[in-house]
């Protein structure tokens, strides 16, 4: 964090403007002001327009929104506690799988590997960004699902034994946890990779001369002077991909299973907040199931605050642990 | 730490963008858009439209009028005809009184245009004579009581077949739908124990199972995964070849769907409607010894008092060819066109449509 001594900033520009009459350089900081409301005025702008939505839900629901696992609309009653764990375990599960393969894929390509690789690989991991979600969810259940189904699933829970642990027991029917942490992963992953790489790259070429001079051997000098380096950026990539795992709706509906229910187990299927929007809200037509709805966006906004805030906490530890 | 702060806002913007879509997706539709001049509008639900963008662009050759129809879903269009942005709502299941008070632009009428069904589709390997259901089987494997292919509540139906031991998966719709308004309709009015636990509804709590996103989603589930039960439109099964189930009617009789049984339901259901009825009425579980009872109408929904005299003659002009002409395109699309009883009854309702309605 960089502080820069704003007042005595301003004070400069003030003069210099008085004295030079810049009427171009006044129109422009007007622009750029003006841009940079428009940004923060919109979220808030949409952040009550959400909870001012949501708060008939709110109001006459209580905490059982977040508590209660029981969504029946025909009896009124929404409880979220299922999509709200479905969406932050199968977060969880994505950034497990896409963290290690992202950061791999960056230090490969921004140490080890050829110039000539280096375009394409980049390339082609970046534009798994640039795949709709749908297209997901379609490979997810033509291809992911009957796989995990008849390979990965058997393979996890018969031949590593790992069925007798809650995590990975009950039937394998496909569609589940599991599915939507690995189709998420996937779509996490070139957000992840992309950061960490560029912040690896960005790393000065000084630090690494150090760490080789030192004696350092190759894999040394990445462990100790270049990813430490690097830490905060990659650990705002890992951010921007659950950011994305958060929020994504349709490859997760597609695979997860649509089950209001928590289970402890990866293979059971499970619900999460955006999904449960996305099937509900066209058909919505009363009242409190509408509202209801609307305060599952307004949870999901806070969750996502709170990571942003756990994110910065991170990265600030991390930075203020470099200084010292 | 520039990619941080880059990250904070995308983060804002991907859950900013979850709820706009979701509210746009019901506001931006009231903007007619399509070059040249769109004389009515309308939008509701996805289930008839492949039928409605048919009979629109066909209406449009013969008469020059144009009609933007919105498949936004049932829901929406019952919202939007309530707030008046639309000409005509279109919708799957009938309004509710709630829903009809609510109304901004006085009496609604509900005008059936034509009918769906919901099809039992199975996946068992080996079986390849078509299995036999009945409502009671259908509403315990649904809640989770039959279990196993080889429940004797199912093997008795079916003498002959060699059903497996096997576990049966249930899979359902994820979002709401028409389409599963209607199977739960029927298992409302057939099985007592679903009625009092599960109850009817465009989304129901379910007791077992898992949800698949659109009739594709359903079907894909199903296609794939050996032991598992679905329920889909009529039209989406036949033109996707799958295996298909018949179900036991009111008369005793094992039905397979099809457009000719879907409308003997309707023509079953026509013989005891009272003349002053509203038609809202359920034709699933119906009388007669042809009919597959897992049928449904589907609605076109106008306001009694139209604003506007020139539209209002527009719509009521079209909902008549629709009503005539307009049923011989239901069947190659495999929708049931109406029985003639009722086309003729509904087209006396419609001469009731004014243009006393004030904003």
């Amino acid at each position: 964090m960089t502080a820069l001594p704003a007042p005595a900033l301003q004070k400069e520009r003030r003069h210099l403007r008085v004295h030079q009459a810049e009427i171009g350089d006044r129109i422009y900081e007007i622009v750029t002001t003006a841009c940079a409301l428009v940004i923060p005025a919109l979220v808030i702008a949409i952040a009550l327009a959400v909870f001012a939505a949501a708060w008939p839900a709110f109001a006459k629901l209580g905490l059982s929104i977040v508590t209660s696992s029981e969504w029946d609309v025909a009896k009124g009653k929404f409880g979220a506690a299922p999509a709200i764990y479905g969406t932050v375990v199968s977060s969880a599960v994505a950034l497990i799988i896409a963290t290690p393969l992202a950061i791999g894929v960056a230090i490969f390509l921004s140490e080890f590997s050829p110039a000539w690789l280096r375009q394409p690989i980049g390339f082609l991991v970046d534009l798994l960004a640039a795949v709709p979600s749908v297209v997901y969810g379609l490979w997810g259940i033509f291809v992911l699902v009957p796989l995990l189904r008849v390979q990965v699933m058997p393979f996890l829970r018969d031949t590593l034994h790992l069925g007798s642990t809650p995590l990975f027991s009950g039937p394998a029917y496909g569609p589940s946890m599991l599915a939507a942490g690995v189709v998420l992963a996937i779509m996490a992953l070139p957000y992840i990779s992309a950061v960490s790489r560029e912040v690896l790259l960005a790393v000065p070429r000084s630090q690494r001369e150090a760490a080789l001079a030192l004696g350092a051997t190759r894999w040394e000098m990445i462990r100790d002077a270049v990813v430490p380096y690097a830490k905060s950026g990659i650990i705002g990539g890992i951010m921007l991909g659950l950011g994305r795992a958060l929020g994504e709706t349709m490859a997760v509906t597609m695979v997860i299973g649509n089950r209001a229910e928590i289970s402890a187990s990866l293979f059971a299927p499970g619900y999460t907040m955006a999904a449960l929007i996305a099937n509900q809200f066209s058909e919505a037509t009363n009242d409190l199931h509408l509202s209801a709805l609307m305060a599952v966006g307004a949870i999901l906004f806070i969750l996502t605050l709170i990571v942003n805030a756990v994110a910065r906490w991170l990265v600030w530890q991390v930075s203020r642990g470099r200084a010292s | 730490m520039r990619a941080l702060t880059v990250a904070a806002l995308m983060m804002f913007a991907v859950a900013c963008a979850k709820e706009n879509a979701n509210q746009s997706a019901t506001s931006s539709s009231t903007a007619t858009s399509s070059g040249g001049s769109v004389d009515l509008t309308g939008a509701g639900a996805t289930f008839p439209y492949p039928l409605y963008s048919k009979w629109f662009s066909e209406y449009a050759k013969n008469t020059g009028v144009k009609i933007n129809y919105q498949s936004i879903g049932s829901g929406g269009g019952i919202r939007q005809l309530s707030e008046q942005t639309v000409d005509f709502g279109a919708s799957d299941g009938p309004m509710s009184d709630e829903d009809l008070a609510k109304a901004k632009g006085g009496p609604v009428l509900h005008i059936p245009t034509t009918m769906g069904a919901d099809v039992i589709t199975y996946n068992l390997p080996g079986v390849t004579t078509p299995l036999k259901f009945t409502p009671q089987a259908i509403a315990d494997i649904f809640m989770g009581k039959i279990k196993k292919w080889n429940d004797s509540r199912l093997a008795s139906v079916n003498p002959g077949v060699a059903l497996p031991n096997e576990d049966i998966l249930v899979v359902h719709r994820s979002e709401s739908s028409g389409t599963t308004y209607i199977f739960t309709d029927y298992l409302s009015k057939a099985s007592p124990a679903w009625n009092a636990s599960v109850g009817r509804g465009k989304e129901v709590n379910w007791p077992v199972g898992l949800g698949g996103k659109g009739n594709e989603g359903v079907s894909g589930q199903v296609k794939q995964t050996p032991g598992s039960i679905g329920y889909v439109e009529l039209a989406y099964a036949k033109q996707n070849r799958l295996a298909i189930g018949a179900v036991k009617n009111k008369a005793g009789q094992f039905i397979s769907p099809s457009v000719s049984s879907v409308t003997a339901a309707a023509a079953g259901v026509a013989k005891t409607l009272p003349a002053t009825t509203d038609y809202r009425i359920s034709i699933s579980d119906a009388p007669g010894a042809d009919s597959y009872p897992i049928s449904s109408f589907t609605w076109i929904l106008v306001y009694q008092h139209q604003q506007d005299a020139g539209k209002g003659k527009k719509l009521v002009d079209f909902l008549n060819w629709a009503l005539t002409d307009g049923q011989a395109l239901a069947p190659p699309l495999d929708y049931a066109p109406l029985p003639a009883e009722i086309a003729s009854a509904v087209r006396e309702r419609l001469k009731t449509i004014d243009s006393a309605g004030t904003k």
